[in-house]
């Protein structure tokens, strides 16, 4: 009875996980497929493509437009998540560990950026940087990048770090080490799954943000991919794009993907398992 | 291998906490010292101000001699064992005990040799490879313990290593702690709010409370000649019963009976000051049964008879439960030692007593029973200080003493 009932549970619980995961997939592979199709075929309503082609490929990486909306969308992106995961870091220890006045305040106030609708901030940030000389530059966009992604940063490091046996950093100091050293071997190692989870999910939002990008933006000097990709044009003016910008589409998901599969098994908790009681 | 002084050890954290309050304690070189008390009365803060892990705010603090309140942990060689063991989770149980003598910069041999050895005498020779996550408690408790012995610090601290384990385990760590302090001789400050780990383990208790050491002596000492209301209450289990008790016409008048006094407590009676009430206190293993004794120990107590609500048989004696009518001892002592205990008042009326009588006593349940209980080993206590008045040079005489 209990037996069967847990089989019936199990199959269940995985048709259930089959839907999701296949709902989540479906566009994702659809236009996978597509950017394998040939122009000819493109319109066919096949999911499986019936003459393969690499074209697409080729097309985008002959094109100096996506090339240079890549690097910029790779050197944006990193030098964004770097500041903000090293920003957040440090107001997240802070937030974790120490007690300071205005500490509700802090948490508060990032909370609401979080919140607040980046829509309507747009027109205003369009004309600062204008004014500023900001407009369709990098820093033009790693800047608003920052603000958003540091509470996110905050609140994931900070989970993290609450997490932290911080006896470790004392038992390190009873066993002789410095400040510094048990830092470095104790506390490091443990933090690390928390810094690059969170790296990771600052680095999505700057990847795949579309909004400030294409507000932001004017040129190829800055325009990253999702943005270029909306103007791409393809080879010549009446060719239909639409294959070349499935496989860029493409081309962008697949360093995420690479990304996160990378650095699963530094994410995976329970890395900090064992240091207590437990 | 030190000796430890605090001198007027305090703490004032910035919030205003005073956690420690001017604390004066001398351990030995090789002594096994026990800080106790409830949760909350600074034993933590005082296990780290000696580990240089909290500032003194005021005071001085020497080890061996030398004054180290300005140096860090790591310059103290000394070593703490923590009551969460933390283990270092990303390490194997060799790495972990090796943490130490890595950081000393010894080198792979010596670590190695160290390791083994300290692994052989706590048996976790098996263990090396794993890691904590794969231990179960008393493993990690054990691996704890190694990384503390493995590199031969000045002194041992621990912050209430054992809490974490279940009952029977405890008893088992209590044993090996035990011994493992006696083969290497080590000066060892062991917190625990736990009496009975305190009265087993150490050579000398130091009862805290509120920050204010209370009483520091063998335990023994601490059971027989209780300074005041609150070490009376602390150690012992079961507890010291206590009694509310009036002076009235040279007498103290009790839910016992009319209890005499002897000419010593005639006398702190007769100060201007003195109390008019009193809080009467006796241990559970100074009852008998009064059908039970000769006339020779009779004559050294009184009686009372009151009716049994609960029989307890242990085998060796009996745990025997009443309640006799009249008022409730009260004292801001015995409320805190009850929200300790996490018994708020359970008991209506009247007080409840518990007596430890022979096994030979036929006491039953629901009965009305004598008894019988030794005037020698009473003791009385001002309500308002907690000054146990039956103290006299440090030895406790009972009620009657001349
Ligand atoms: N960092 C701190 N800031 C303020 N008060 C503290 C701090 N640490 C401990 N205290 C207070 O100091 C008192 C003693 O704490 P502790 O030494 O941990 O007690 P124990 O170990 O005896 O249970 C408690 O009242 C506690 O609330
Ligand atoms: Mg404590």
């Amino acid at each position: 009875m209990a037996v069967e009932s847990t089989t019936r549970a199990k199959v269940r619980w995985g048709l259930l996980d089959v839907v999701v995961v296949v709902f989540a997939l479906v566009p994702v592979l659809w236009i996978a497929s597509l950017s394998f199709k040939t122009p000819a075929t493109l319109t066919d309503g096949k999911f499986w493509p019936r003459e393969w082609t690499l074209d697409n490929y080729r097309t985008i990486f002959d094109t100096d437009q996506f090339v240079r909306a890549l690097i910029n969308s790779i050197g944006i992106a990193l030098i964004a998540t770097t500041i903000a995961v090293v920003l957040g870091a440090m107001a997240a220890y802070a937030i974790s560990r120490l007690d300071f006045p205005g500490k509700k305040l802090l948490v508060g106030v990032s909370l609401l950026i979080a919140m607040f609708p980046q829509v309507s901030l747009v027109s205003p940030l369009f004309e600062i940087e204008r004014q500023l000389g900001l407009f369709d530059t990098w820093p033009g966009l790693i800047l608003p990048y920052i603000t958003f992604a540091l509470p996110l940063a905050i609140y994931t490091l900070s989970a993290f770090f609450k997490q932290i046996p911080w006896d470790l950093e004392k038992a390190a100091k009873m066993d002789g080490a410095t400040q510094a050293q048990a830092f470095r071997r104790v506390i490091a190692p443990l933090a690390a799954p928390g810094v690059f989870t969170t790296a990771i999910l600052v680095f999505i939002f700057c990847w795949n943000d579309f909004l400030f990008a294409i507000t932001l933006t004017s040129t190829e000097r800055s325009r990253t991919v999702p943005v270029a990709l909306q103007f791409f044009t393809g080879e010549s003016q009446f060719e239909d794009p639409t294959g070349a910008i499935c496989a860029a589409a493409v081309v962008i998901t697949v360093p995420i993907i690479l990304f996160v599969l990378f650095f699963q098994r530094r994410i995976v908790s329970g890395l900090t398992s064992g240091a207590v009681k437990g | 291998m030190a000796d430890i002084v605090l001198d007027k050890v305090s703490k004032r954290f910035p919030d205003g906490t005073t956690a420690v309050q001017d604390v004066d304690l001398e351990i030995a070189d090789g002594e096994f010292v026990i800080l106790v008390g409830p949760s909350g009365c600074g034993k933590s803060t005082t296990l780290n101000m000696i580990a240089g892990l909290e500032d003194i705010s005021s005071g001085e603090l020497r080890i061996g001699g030398e004054r180290v309140n300005d140096k860090a942990p790591r310059d103290r060689d000394i070593a703490m064992v923590f009551q969460s063991y933390a283990l270092y989770p990303n390490m194997t149980v060799r790495e972990n005990m090796a943490f130490p003598l890595r950081l000393a910069k010894l080198d792979k041999e010596t670590i190695n040799q160290k390791v083994d050895e300290a692994a052989k005498v706590l048996e976790l020779t098996a263990l090396l490879d794993r890691k904590p996550a794969n231990l179960s408690g008393g493993q990690r408790q054990r691996v704890a313990m190694g990384r503390a012995i493995v590199r031969q610090p000045k002194a041992f601290l621990m912050d209430e290593p054992l809490s974490n384990l279940d009952a029977k385990l405890r008893v088992q760590m209590r044993t090996v702690v035990s011994r493992l302090q006696k083969q290497l001789g080590t000066t060892t400050v062991y917190v625990t709010h736990d009496q009975t780990e305190a009265m087993t383990l150490g050579d000398r208790v130091v009862i805290m409370r509120g920050g204010a050491v209370q009483q520091v002596g063998p335990p023994q000492e601490l059971y027989d000649h209780p300074r005041n209301l609150f070490v009376a209450g602390f150690i012992g289990s079961p507890s010291m019963n206590f009694v509310h008790a009036a002076v009235e016409d040279g007498k103290l008048r009790t839910a016992l009976g009319d209890v005499p006094i002897g000419e010593r407590v005639r006398r702190e009676l007769e100060a201007g000051d003195a109390p008019r009430e009193l809080i009467l206190g006796i241990r559970p293993e100074h009852f008998e049964d009064a059908a039970l004794i000769d006339d020779e120990t009779r004559r050294r107590g009184m009686e009372f008879e009151a009716p049994v609500d609960i029989v307890e048989s242990m085998g060796s004696d009996k745990y025997v439960y009443f309640t006799v009518e009249g008022e409730r001892a009260t004292a801001a002592e015995l409320e805190e030692l009850a929200a300790d205990a996490g018994a708020a008042d359970f008991a209506g009326g009247g007080s409840n007593l518990v007596t430890r009588l022979s096994a030979e006593s036929p006491v039953r349940e629901g009965e009305s029973r004598r008894v019988w209980f030794n005037l020698e080993k009473i003791h009385l206590f001002d309500p308002g200080s907690g000054r146990n008045l039956t103290l006299h040079e440090g030895r406790s005489a009972g009620a009657l003493a001349d």
